[in-house]
């Protein structure tokens, strides 16, 4: 089933006013509720090896798969959704190819890459990230973070021993704690949310949230959200403005009415002998 | 690496580095920087660093700590912050990295997470970078358990004020909810400055007419609000009537550009209508939104 009549997916992407190339890597695939945001890091053009695997072997394998499964189906054996396997499963499987590369081949060493990834289905949204990556929710006029960064600055956050506006000014904002690509294994951190009509969910790399607030965010996606290509546009060139001191990648995925699994009689029938 | 500068009355005493991960200060002979005198306590103050960021924290001392002149349990120290015990003055300075490394620097870096079963305390050497990167973790996980609630007190965002600032007293409010009036006019709501917003190149070359500086505002010529003017403080400054007809007032750097955001109609700039591009507006432009007209200019 498409879902593409519910829900708007917008991408922008830009190198930003000071590197030389762009190291993010952005897909979108509206028919199967896929959106997939990873920032690359590591080597001379490493970077964008690893986050150009990452989303390029995310989204094929995500498609192959929902050929043959429903991602809104609950797991028999874990009692989960299947669509946080299949995402669990997608991701170990795109480490693996990284960190492969990344051995095999010297010029590639040390590359990995942050990673976010959103599969909705089912009028739910399954996220999964990796690293310093972010996914927001802007619902009833106000956005909210909805992944919590794996970095240094999140662990000294939540330890108490920095504000969330003291860590504004801290020195040690590039620090990540996990990433793709980096070690035989990672785990991503996936959680399931109820969508709701109107909500517009933010995918970025920090080169967004490190140049613009929360707050700048929240106007934008406020005033603009009637024009997503636009907002998205906006919200790149906020980040230059300020400075554009990093690659600065979105994507905005507005859900324009619900979008709940259409279970054929087939799927219902085979249902019983499962 | 940042140093502390040790003064009294004006007179530089000492200078240390900040290379350990604990710093002490006080007057007994151990701490890493003494000061002897009576009222300095004999463990006054512990100077925590974690890789770029040093953390002051008063240990209890009995004249207190001061950090530009306002005292202190627990600060996360600034560049040129001024540390106060007794009547000696310390200046923390944050060695600002050159350019090359300040860019290097700022590219992400996978920070190793400890083993799970990472020994509580691990012995640092200062010229492996790695060992230092566990080790912060593990400092961050030590002093979670140690004081969770001791967040230093984040100062209150001078935000709020710079905002009110820029609004020169006496300013026309924007108009209030107009009900029954054409154009519905959505200000939005004060926001954070930027930290250090650096001037962009232009994208375009448009003609230079918006000075930086000058306050862009807009008066409504036409309707039941004609007269009104509505200054454009904010980034971002919607016009229109929401699901009708909207076109947006973004300020960059550059100036100030109207873009269309909704509606079959497009919005009308001097008798031209826009397509969907950007638009950079120049003092005295005429607008037509909505049926409405109203004139753009630049107030200095």
């Amino acid at each position: 089933m498409s879902l593409s009549a519910s829900l708007l997916m917008i991408k922008a992407t830009h190198t930003g006013m000071v590197r030389s190339h762009n190291e993010d890597s952005i897909t979108t695939d509206a028919e199967i509720g896929l959106a997939v945001l990873a920032d690359g890091m590591g080597g001379y053009n490493a970077g964008e090896v690893a986050s150009g695997i990452a989303t390029a072997l995310i989204a094929s394998e995500t498609r192959e798969i929902l050929v043959r499964q429903a991602p809104h189906q609950v797991d028999r054996n874990t009692g989960a959704p299947v669509a946080a396997r299949l995402l669990r499963e997608i991701i170990a499987k795109a480490n693996t190819s990284i960190y492969q590369s990344a051995n095999s081949q010297p010029q590639y060493a040390g590359m990995g890459t942050t990673l976010v990834v959103t599969l909705l289905c089912d009028n739910q949204i399954t996220i999964a990230h990796i690293g310093d990556s972010r996914c927001y929710r802007y619902r009833g006029e106000k956005l909210e973070q909805v992944t919590r960064d794996h970095s240094l600055l999140q662990e000294q956050i939540d330890s108490g021993l920095l504000t969330k506006e003291a860590a504004r000014r801290s020195q040690n904002k590039n620090l990540v704690t996990r990433a793709l690509g980096i070690e035989p294994q990672v785990e991503a951190e996936i959680h399931t949310y109820p969508a709701q009509n109107g909500d517009i969910y933010l995918l970025c790399s920090d080169g967004l949230n490190d140049m613009v607030e929360d707050e700048d965010i929240e106007m934008t996606l406020g005033a603009l959200g009637a024009n997503l290509q636009l907002a998205a546009e906006q919200l790149v060139q906020m980040a230059n403005d300020n400075g554009g001191r990093d690659n600065v990648s979105v994507i905005l995925i507005q859900v324009k009415k619900e979008f709940p699994a259409d279970d054929g009689w087939m799927t219902k029938f085979l249902g019983w002998f499962k | 690496m940042a140093k502390l500068i040790l003064s009294l009355d004006g007179q530089v005493i000492k200078e240390f580095t900040l290379s350990k991960e604990r710093t002490t200060i006080g007057r007994k002979p151990h701490n890493d920087i003494q000061i002897d005198n009576l009222a300095v306590s004999g463990e006054h103050a512990m100077i925590m660093t974690i890789l770029n960021d040093s953390f002051l924290e008063d240990l209890g001392s009995t004249n207190g700590t001061l950090v530009n002149g306002q005292p202190i349990k627990k600060h996360f120290l600034q560049n040129n912050d001024v540390i106060e015990i007794g009547k000696y003055k310390i200046k923390y300075a944050s060695e600002a990295p050159s350019n090359l490394t300040q860019e290097d620097f700022e590219k992400t870096m996978v920070l190793r997470a400890p083993a799970a079963v990472a020994p509580p305390k691990i012995e640092r050497n200062p010229t492996d970078t790695q060992t230092n990167l566990q080790a912060a973790t593990n400092l961050g996980d030590t002093s979670l358990s140690a004081q969770p609630a001791a967040a230093p007190a984040a100062p209150a965002p001078a935000a709020a004020q710079i905002g009110m600032a820029s609004n020169p007293p006496g300013t026309p409010k924007p108009a209030a909810p107009p009900a029954a009036a054409q154009v519905g006019m959505t200000t939005i709501p004060p926001v954070a400055p930027k930290p250090a917003a650096a001037p962009a190149q232009p994208a375009v070359a448009p003609p230079v007419s918006a000075a930086v500086g000058a306050q862009g505002m807009i008066q409504i010529l036409s309707g039941p609000n004609a007269g009104k003017e509505l200054p454009l403080a904010k980034p971002l400054t919607t016009l229109g009537k929401p699901g009708v007809q909207v076109a947006v007032i973004a300020k960059r750097p550059q100036g100030y550009f109207i873009t269309h955001v909704e509606g079959a109609n497009f919005p009308v700039v001097n008798g031209k209508t826009l397509d969907a591009q950007a638009h950079q507006l120049s003092d005295h432009d005429i607008i037509e939104l909505a049926g409405v007209k109203m004139e753009f200019f630049l107030k200095a």
